[in-house]
């Protein structure tokens, strides 16, 4: 059954700017690790395992953290009806480099679990207690009409009720996250869920 | 399945590449013969300690006769998609066709030479060997690349079996591999999750995994003159939310895949003749997986692990043993699991320890891996 879809929120975190639904709540344009601590600390959360992860999952977690606060009503979701299904263009290369340094001396099993890109779904599902679908995609570029064709997908046959999706990347000094949060119900934010939509929103910075 | 009318989805042929052989028919032969590809090898190049594995002979040409720039990683995808295809029928060129590729670390060997800059980034991503393996066949699409841990193979499946339900595509062809380097041994052994002998999926003193090389492809249709196939009837897929790096303690999460999988196959419990399990051999795998086999109401359902044959293959895994098994519906066999004896969990999973011949007409396959995700698909006739 094709059914309506919104996006009832969306986060950027792109060029120092952390921006909710088009708006900016937070720049510091130093360097990532700056920007991920002061993000963090700017939101006044408390979660130690933050400190353990790699860019990646730290990037990819703060987004959804600012994604989900305010507003999303998870109470109203089974955990098994929440979907996350991410996209990036450098897998967990920046890790990847970082524990190819660390077996020169001791392999380090803390940073060869991050190692994968998908450890951030993981993280993002840990802190908010998802356990629906899951997929992550490596692709050259956010492809919007493969995550619309994707979240449709779950969303219209009831395999999900709500999805997060999006973009995570980090190479080093080079980062974008785009989050999308997709619901069955719209809010005073919300704009109609589609590709093109995506794409706007995406290329907003 | 509730609302859409979703069309079937046929198995039209597939390949599997390892060290056992280079077809489909030659893997099963051999591991009808009870022969597996884990041995104890010394390469100090991926471990300065000796180390049991699956793995291709260091001068084992993939690709005859290689005129192209392609790594170890692309040739075996190359070799596998190939094979599959020859004599398939199916047009590559075609606008409906899609290809998939499904691996852990792809080309992550090429890090390990030390260079580090944006050429050698560019050419380790797995969208890099994806379009390098579209364009050496011609698919007309953009490859679609699945990247999540050890259920990438399964999810390669499902991704495809979604597709074609909803009639984006008309064929899927779904190829995975991963190979076997310092950067992941080294990683394995940082975490003690590798056995020091052959591996005992199930079995009372299993202590660990083995690594292995492989590739394989699967060819996916909706086209109705493949309906006497075999069919991929459901899948789901499923997150613990407990730990980055350990499974779920319950299985609760992993059995909700199974039960999910089912319904969306529009089967039973009852329905299923056996299960190709993840079966690692590392305790916290087993155990999970025994619980949520148990939780699904499969406990009594025979079950193999092939990981003694291959050792775990990462990204191609799901796809190297759902073809395995898909042999095994055909030829009414299920093979037995190496390195097991006596059960751990008994009461929970049906292990196999011998060959058994049933007449089977659907079976379940599941995958786990890090970051607290798993998989589960269902094949039959």
């Amino acid at each position: 059954m094709l059914t309506d879809k919104y996006i009832t929120a969306s986060c950027t975190i792109n060029k120092g700017v952390v921006s909710k639904n088009g708006i900016k709540l937070f720049e510091n344009d130093t360097n990532i690790a700056a920007l991920l601590l002061s993000t963090y600390q700017h939101l006044q959360l408390n979660y130690p395992k933050f400190y353990k992860m790699d860019n990646l999952s730290k990037l990819g977690w703060l987004t959804a953290e600012v994604l989900l606060k305010d507003g999303f009503k998870k109470d109203d979701y089974q955990p098994e009806d929440i979907s996350a299904i991410l996209t990036n263009a450098n897998s967990s290369l920046d890790d990847d480099i970082k524990y190819l340094d660390s077996i020169k001396d001791v392999a380090s099993p803390s940073l060869f679990v991050y190692t994968l890109p998908n450890i951030v779904i993981g993280e993002i599902c840990i802190r908010n207690h998802f356990k629906g679908e899951q997929a992550f995609y490596i692709q050259d570029e956010f492809d919007a009409d493969f995550m619309a064709q994707q979240v449709n997908y779950q969303l219209d046959n009831n395999i999900s009720q709500a999805c997060i999706c999006g973009w995570v990347d980090v190479l080093e000094q080079d980062y974008k996250a785009v989050l999308f949060l997709v619901e069955k119900k719209r809010n005073e934010n919300s704009v109609e869920f589609s590709a093109k939509n995506m794409r706007k929103i995406f290329n907003k910075d | 399945m509730s609302g859409i009318t979703q069309q079937d989805v046929f198995i039209v042929t597939d390949n599997v590449l390892t060290p056992l052989g280079k077809t489909t028919a030659e893997n099963f032969a051999k591991l009808k013969e009870g022969i597996s590809g884990v041995k104890e090898h010394y390469r100090t190049a991926i471990s300065p300690l000796s180390f049991f594995a699956s793995l291709f002979d260091q001068d084992e040409q993939i690709l005859k006769a290689d005129e192209h720039d392609y790594t170890k990683f692309e040739q075996l995808l190359v070799a596998s998609i190939a094979d599959a295809l020859n004599g398939s029928g199916i047009d590559i060129r075609d606008k409906k066709t899609i290809l998939i590729i499904s691996s852990t670390k792809g080309n992550i060997s090429l890090l390990e030479d030390g260079i580090n800059n944006i050429e050698l980034k560019n050419r380790i991503s797995l969208s890099t060997s994806a379009k390098l393996v579209a364009e050496h066949f011609g698919f007309q699409n953009k490859p679609i690349v699945v990247s999540n841990a050890c259920i990438s193979g399964v999810l390669g499946i499902i991704t495809a079996m979604r597709l074609l339900r909803s009639g984006e595509y008309e064929h899927a062809v779904v190829a995975g591999a991963d190979v076997i380097s310092r950067f992941i041994m080294s990683g394995f052994q940082s975490f003690q999750a590798l056995s020091p002998q052959q591996c005992k999926p199930f079995d009372q003193a299993h202590d660990g995994l083995n690594l292995g090389e492989g590739a394989a492809t699967i060819i996916l249709s909706t086209n109705e003159k493949y309906a006497q196939n075999i069919k991929v009837k459901g899948g789901s897929v499923s997150n613990d939310a407990n730990h980055i790096s350990g499974p779920s303690r319950t299985g609760e999460e992993l059995a909700g895949a199974i039960k999910q999988a089912l319904k969306d196959a529009d089967l039973s419990p009852s329905d299923i003749d056996f299960i190709s399990a993840h079966g690692t051999a590392t305790v916290y795998n087993d155990e999970m997986e025994a619980n949520a086999i148990s939780i699904a109401g499969l406990q009594k359902v025979p079950t193999n692990s092939l990981k003694g044959y291959y050792g775990h293959t990462l990204g191609a895994a799901g796809l190297i043993e759902s073809i395995i098994s898909i042999q095994s519906l055909k030829q009414n066999l299920i093979l037995p699991t190496i390195g097991f004896k006596e059960a751990a969990n008994a009461d929970k999973v049906n292990v196999l320890a011998d060959a058994k011949r049933i007449k089977a007409n659907n079976f379940l396959k599941t995958a786990s891996g890090f970051g607290g995700c798993n998989a589960a698909v269902i094949f039959g006739k």
